[in-house]
């Protein structure tokens, strides 16, 4: 069982962020992180292989400043190589060329029986790339994938819905994305910090994966304006006069929560 | 000196951090509260930080530890300690004096520790006996193989989850060129040893939940087999191995006051009095200043010591300045941010008057400002006949 995790290496939210202003795209110039939402998926990925008994887990992922430290997150996890794609020219890559280049990876690594990713980075939420990538790799594609398990050939997943899940079934090799809180991530040990140090992290440009970036100018999607959010409205009081939980059951049906 | 981290070391620091904020500081409040960790929590902790490589991280790799020297150590520590202090020490560093463990010793004593099957502890202090430490009184007589143990130790840490003692103990005595002195002998006592009894320690103003306790021994028993190191030579074992443990207190300092001043800059970005924010009036500002200050020279005098304690070069003098420098400006910074908080800051609903509170004991424990600043003006004065 050989699974392959796409990941994303984003600037650290635990610092201010800051937006380009001639293309209104997070500034990624700084030190990047693990994705965390990306986190869950790698996770999922040594459970499954450690489950199956053999196998291996590889991390992709493509970042313009050759970055390697989320990547390395994932290998200090239990990942055992890395594929990182790394060329100025895809600056600007819209979803659809990151699914390319993504999945352009995956065949370099030499296929897998299941790809992983997770639903939508936490710094674009475009959330379209997971199913993008199966589609360019002409493979099944589960979304919201919430339980995963794997029954010889067959893939069996309870998928997220809006009123519960879904058990769906579809053969391998596929492509799912997870969502966040399907597992309990593990921290990345400091023995497998060292180990990770010795694990092959290969970088490879766009052109070796013939791949043709399209950049900011030909990009399919465009971030056209960005406006502050809204700042958020103080909340409702309720006081307790020994009727507060009928309120605080019709706030919450009224928000379809119940 | 170049303190700049690599990828690895960075990656550790970025762990210890998660697991900082993820696995200890949302017990801050109830172990506050409640005056201790509950067992179910230690043991969530322990399993978790062994699992993570945290635990015995400064343990050598050979032996089951995470191998990391004393910088990458203080890093972790700095990482620690922004945390409860109650709940930091559960993510254990074993003492490094068991290093000093031969033969039966490192089965016994050593390797389980490592693991986390057993925890010690260590007993130097005396209710007579605090900065004096060869003025003990506590006893060891030799008897065949079999050394005899009498009297108390107290602010005995963490005794109560121990299952065994690092003790010492005065074994003698001998003539030195400045007269009668102590011998003094380690020994590793199981606290099920007959004669060895822990009661309740004092109520202490820092560091609620984790406890100290009193040891008295009356006529406990322990074979020779059970000393640590060599017999008399204790004083040199503890000066070989423990000076270190100074690094811990500084590391631990600076990730607390860390953590005080980014509250404090929070605060004062946020908090509108008369009209604005309260950091743009410069009694405010000022103080963020100030307290960044100490902060950086704090950090940097911890990195200096650990950075040449790592490469072979411990410096007593180092560790004394960085010990004495980083717990008295996390006083002040703690303070300080206090102050920038106004009344809230003394209210329970932040954590800023605990770790005021907590960090009162960095000044006197592991040696204190006054023994420091002996070891610092010794040093300066030797070479001048001083």
């Amino acid at each position: 069982m050989n699974i392959v995790v796409c990941v994303k290496q984003i600037p650290d939210p635990a610092s201010p962020g800051a937006l380009d202003a001639s293309t209104h795209a997070l500034k990624r110039d700084g030190k990047l992180i693990l994705d965390e939402s990306d986190a869950y998926g790698v996770e999922m990925a040594l459970q499954l292989v450690a489950s199956a008994g053999s196998g291996e887990v590889y991390v992709v992922s493509m970042a313009p400043n050759g970055e390697t430290s989320g990547m390395r997150t994932a290998l200090a996890m239990g990942a055992a190589r890395g594929l990182l794609v790394s060329d100025p020219a895809l600056a600007g890559s819209d979803a659809l060329t990151t699914a390319k280049v993504l999945a352009a990876a995956v065949t370099k690594l030499g296929g897998a029986d299941l790809i992983i990713a997770g639903t939508e980075s936490s710094d674009g939420y475009t959330g379209t790339v997971p199913e993008q990538i199966a589609e360019c790799l002409g493979l099944p594609s589960v979304t919201f994938a919430k339980k995963v398990k794997i029954d010889g050939q067959v893939l069996k997943v309870d998928r997220q819905s809006e009123t519960g899940y879904d058990e769906v079934e579809c053969s391998l090799p596929a492509v799912i994305s997870v969502t966040a809180g399907v597992v309990e991530p593990r921290y990345p040990s400091f023995k497998g910090i060292m180990d990770a140090k010795k694990k092959p992290l290969d970088v490879v440009t766009a052109g070796d994966l013939a791949v043709t970036p399209t950049g900011w100018a030909a990009a399919g999607q465009k971030i056209v304006n960005v406006t502050q959010a809204e700042a958020r409205k103080a909340g409702t009081v309720i006081e307790d006069d020994g009727e507060a939980f009928g309120k605080i059951v019709a706030f919450l049906e009224n928000l379809k929560l119940i | 000196m170049d303190f700049r981290l690599s990828q690895e070391q960075q990656m550790i620091v970025d762990t210890t951090r998660q697991f900082t904020e993820r696995e200890l500081m949302p017990h801050e409040e109830k172990v506050e509260r409640d005056g201790h960790v509950t067992p179910d929590l230690i043991s969530q902790i322990k399993k978790r930080s062994i699992e993570a490589g945290i635990y015995a991280c400064n343990m050598p790799s050979e032996l089951g530890g995470g191998g990391l020297d004393s910088f990458d150590t203080t890093l972790v520590d700095r990482e620690l300690g922004a945390t409860s202090y109650a709940l930091h020490y559960i993510v254990a560093r074993p003492s490094n004096i068991l290093r000093a463990c031969r033969d039966q010793q490192i089965k016994e004593f050593l390797l389980p520790t490592i693991t986390g099957e057993r925890v010690e502890c260590l007993a130097m202090s005396e209710p007579d006996a605090g900065s004096d430490v060869r003025g003990m009184k506590c006893t060891a007589t030799r008897d065949g193989d079999d050394y005899v143990i009498n009297g108390t130790k107290h602010f005995i840490s963490h005794a109560d989850l121990a299952d065994y003692v690092i003790l010492f103990a005065a074994s003698g005595e001998e003539q030195t060129s400045k007269g009668v002195k102590k011998k003094i002998t380690g020994f590793l006592v199981d606290f099920d040893s007959p004669g060895c009894e822990r009661v309740k320690g004092y109520n202490c103003v820092s560091n609620n939940g984790y406890h100290n306790m009193i040891l008295n021994f009356d006529n406990c028993r322990v074979p020779t087999r059970n000393i640590l190191g060599e017999e008399h030579k204790g004083f040199d074992a503890a000066n070989e191995w423990l000076g270190a443990t100074r690094l811990q207190v500084a590391a631990v300092c600076v990730g607390r006051a860390r953590r005080a001043l980014k509250l404090s800059v929070e605060w004062a970005a946020t908090r509108e009095q008369f009209g604005q924010q309260i950091g743009k009036f410069q009694g405010i500002s000022f103080k963020l200043a100030d307290m960044q200050i100490r902060l950086d020279a704090a950090e940097l005098l911890t990195l200096r010591a650990a950075f040449n304690d790592a490469r072979g070069n411990f410096s007593d003098t180092e560790m004394a300045i960085a010990k004495v420098f980083s717990s008295e400006m996390c006083q002040f910074v703690t303070d300080e941010a206090i102050q920038i908080f106004g009344g809230m800051g003394l209210m329970d609903e932040l954590p800023l008057e605990r770790m005021w509170r907590d960090t009162r004991v960095d000044r006197i424990w592991d040696g204190t400002s006054e023994i420091q600043r002996h070891i610092i003006s010794r040093a300066l004065l030797r070479p001048h006949g001083g």
